[in-house]
């Protein structure tokens, strides 16, 4: 299976995860994620070569609704819970920078 | 206990509409309970007194003017605070969530509404339901009922502590990996995880999306099918609900007396072999009873059953750090004080607002999904389990049901495990499969330790069984009274 994990291994998986962790974090997650992920080894104890991947139990596939028009929650109700918003807007710091032309 | 809080929800049901007993009284009790408990215990993290007593007295009025009246009218109710309610807030025991409130109702929430059911309040839970002992909550703190040093187990502890200890009848719970029956068990109460697919995952706060599943936490087995009557069933705005044709509903209650003729039962001795000495005990003695009620016990190996917690911690992360990307702080929840730029809202709006427990498996989910690992991790567990599915499958096709623990242990001592998430996570040995392989099981109590900890006795059934599965469960429970012991609960001056 993988490597075992280090804290460079930590570090990435963090910034994928869109989490900030502190030094601490970091040096303890790599110890436990480390042991946890040496447990799971023991799935390659199995051989699963002609096994299919189960993701789901139930034999459905698609499920299509009809296509209707329905009554939606409205701009009050979507906004109630903005943690900051500008009239009928939510609103986030600057995404690009300023250009000078 | 006030002998109002030891009926039934069934027989409080019966008696409400009969004009017997006021839904006011009962509701009054039930709060009266929780003002004597709930320091001692910390089961709610929300409690509507206002709300319910005014619900009870609509219930009542409506009674005596001889109007009809729902499945469970007038009788309290708690539900976990990971299911959406326009009333409250939504938390799911974390600071992301704290002040989130929902602009929708979940459908097994709408459907307790519906059945005129009074809600008492929202029980603490570990947050995003990840963990065994309610300990990773990010709001509160909640002890057994029965031991106020020990967990009352997790992630349901605070509706299975809440129905223990009389400050409410009955609750709904969410599993995902025993997070319904290993509570009930530690508590001595009655914990279902049904079918997957059976009761509506809309607004259940997702957390492993093909995994978890809501059901009910009850003093008994009758009330446990009592709530399935209301909350079972198809639903459109959950495309993994499964439908009328596929699968009807029944009345869950209604043989509930019936015992099953020519009962077999699965045992797996060698898996059973990891459980402490007092636990196997209760497990055989619960046997004996079934075999004195003339069942046939079937000796059976389920070889990848051990390999069920290693599949596990992958698919339910990966699932888990997919659904909690959603945690952005932009459109609800925690936002960072001062970002200094779009990216530093969700990196340090997600370390703020998350708790360790939820961090470290978000890293796990998105490791076994990362590029790389995703073959070794992911794909390998998905493989294991169908294995662990097709070990289920072969039992169920010459048995009824399979019995076993609901936990190695009984209740464990707060601060045991926090520390060391992988020795938490192989205390969930026995219940964690049942969810991979979809299929519905049951928690009842079966007795209690040398230090007077209550054990559970696991039972499972085949896809879609509940009926079957309940009255199994019934037929022991008429033969023994764990069910009626009750905790003697340390009030706080």
């Amino acid at each position: 299976m993988g490597k075992k994990i280090d804290e460079a291994l930590v570090r990435k998986v963090a910034k994928l995860s869109r989490l900030e962790l502190t030094e601490a974090e970091i040096e303890e997650f790599t110890g436990q994620l480390s042991a946890i992920l040496d447990y799971m080894e023991k799935m390659n104890e199995l051989d699963t070569a002609d096994v299919q991947p189960l993701a789901h139990c139930l034999p459905i596939s698609n499920c299509f609704r009809e296509d209707c028009v329905k009554e939606s929650l409205g701009t009050e109700k979507t906004l109630a819970n903005a943690p900051q918003r500008e009239g009928e807007f939510f609103k986030v710091p600057k995404i690009l920078e300023e250009s000078s032309g | 206990m006030d002998e109002l809080l030891n009926i039934s929800c069934k027989e409080l049901r019966d008696k409400i509409a009969a004009g017997e007993i006021k839904s006011t009284a009962a509701t009054e009790a039930v709060f009266g309970a929780i003002k004597k408990c709930e320091p001692t215990v910390g089961a709610y993290l929300q409690i509507f007194e206002g709300e319910a007593l005014a619900k009870a007295a609509e219930v009542d009025e409506k009674i005596s003017r001889g109007e009809a009246v729902g499945t469970l009218a007038g009788v309290p109710i708690a539900i976990k605070d990971n299911m959406c309610t326009t009333f409250g807030a939504t938390t799911c025991a974390s600071k992301i969530l704290e002040n989130f409130h929902s602009p929708y109702n979940a459908t097994a929430v709408g459907k307790l509404l519906s059945a005129d059911a009074v809600i008492v309040g929202k029980t603490n839970m570990d947050e995003f339901a990840m963990g065994s002992s309610t300990e990773t909550s990010a709001l509160k703190r909640t002890v057994n009922p029965w031991d106020v040093r020990r967990v009352p187990g997790g992630s349901s502890g605070g509706s299975a502590a809440a129905a223990a200890s009389g400050m409410c009848f009955a609750a709904l719970g969410s599993d995902t990996g025993g997070s319904i029956r290993q509570p009930a068990s530690f508590c001595g109460v009655v914990g279902l995880k049904p079918t997957y697919g059976r009761v509506s995952r809309y607004g259940l706060v997702a957390y492993g999306s093909s995994l978890d599943q809501i059901g009910p936490i009850t003093r008994t087995v009758s009330d446990c099918a009592l709530m399935m009557n209301v909350i079972a069933g198809y639903d459109p705005a959950d495309s993994t609900s499964v439908g009328e044709k596929a699968a009807p509903v029944c009345d869950y209650l209604e043989k509930i007396g019936q015992p099953i003729e020519k009962l077999k039962i699965a045992i797996v001795p060698q898996f059973n072999a990891g459980a402490d000495g007092q636990v196997r005990k209760a497990l055989n003695e619960a046997i004996n009873v079934y075999k004195n009620l003339g069942a046939e016990i079937i000796e059976v190996d389920m070889p990848y059953l051990d390999y069920a917690i290693a599949a596990y911690y992958v698919i339910a992360t990966a699932e888990a750090s997919s659904n909690l990307a959603r945690y952005d702080g932009v459109h609800y929840g925690y936002r960072t004080a001062e970002p200094k730029d779009y990216i530093e809202v969700y990196t340090k709006s997600r370390a703020e607002g998350f708790g360790k427990e939820v961090k470290r498996r978000i890293m796990l989910g998105t490791y076994a999904l990362s590029s790389g690992y995703y073959d070794a991790y992911y794909l390998k567990a998905l493989k294991v389990r169908n294995l662990i599915r097709s070990d289920f499958v072969r039992v169920f096709e010459r048995c009824d049901c399979i019995m076993m623990p609901v936990a190695p242990t009984t209740a464990f001592k707060i601060g045991e495990k926090i520390d060391d998430p992988l020795k938490m996570y192989l205390s969930d040995i026995y219940t964690i499969a049942v969810n991979l392989a979809g299929v519905p099981a049951i928690s009842i109590p079966c007795g209690f330790d040398e230090k007077g900890l209550p054990i559970g006795l696991q039972i499972i059934a085949p896809a879609f069984s509940e009926e079957k599965l309940l009255r199994i469960a019934r037929m022991y429970e008429a033969q023994t009274d764990w069910h009626k012991k009750r905790p003697v609960i340390e009030v706080k001056e």
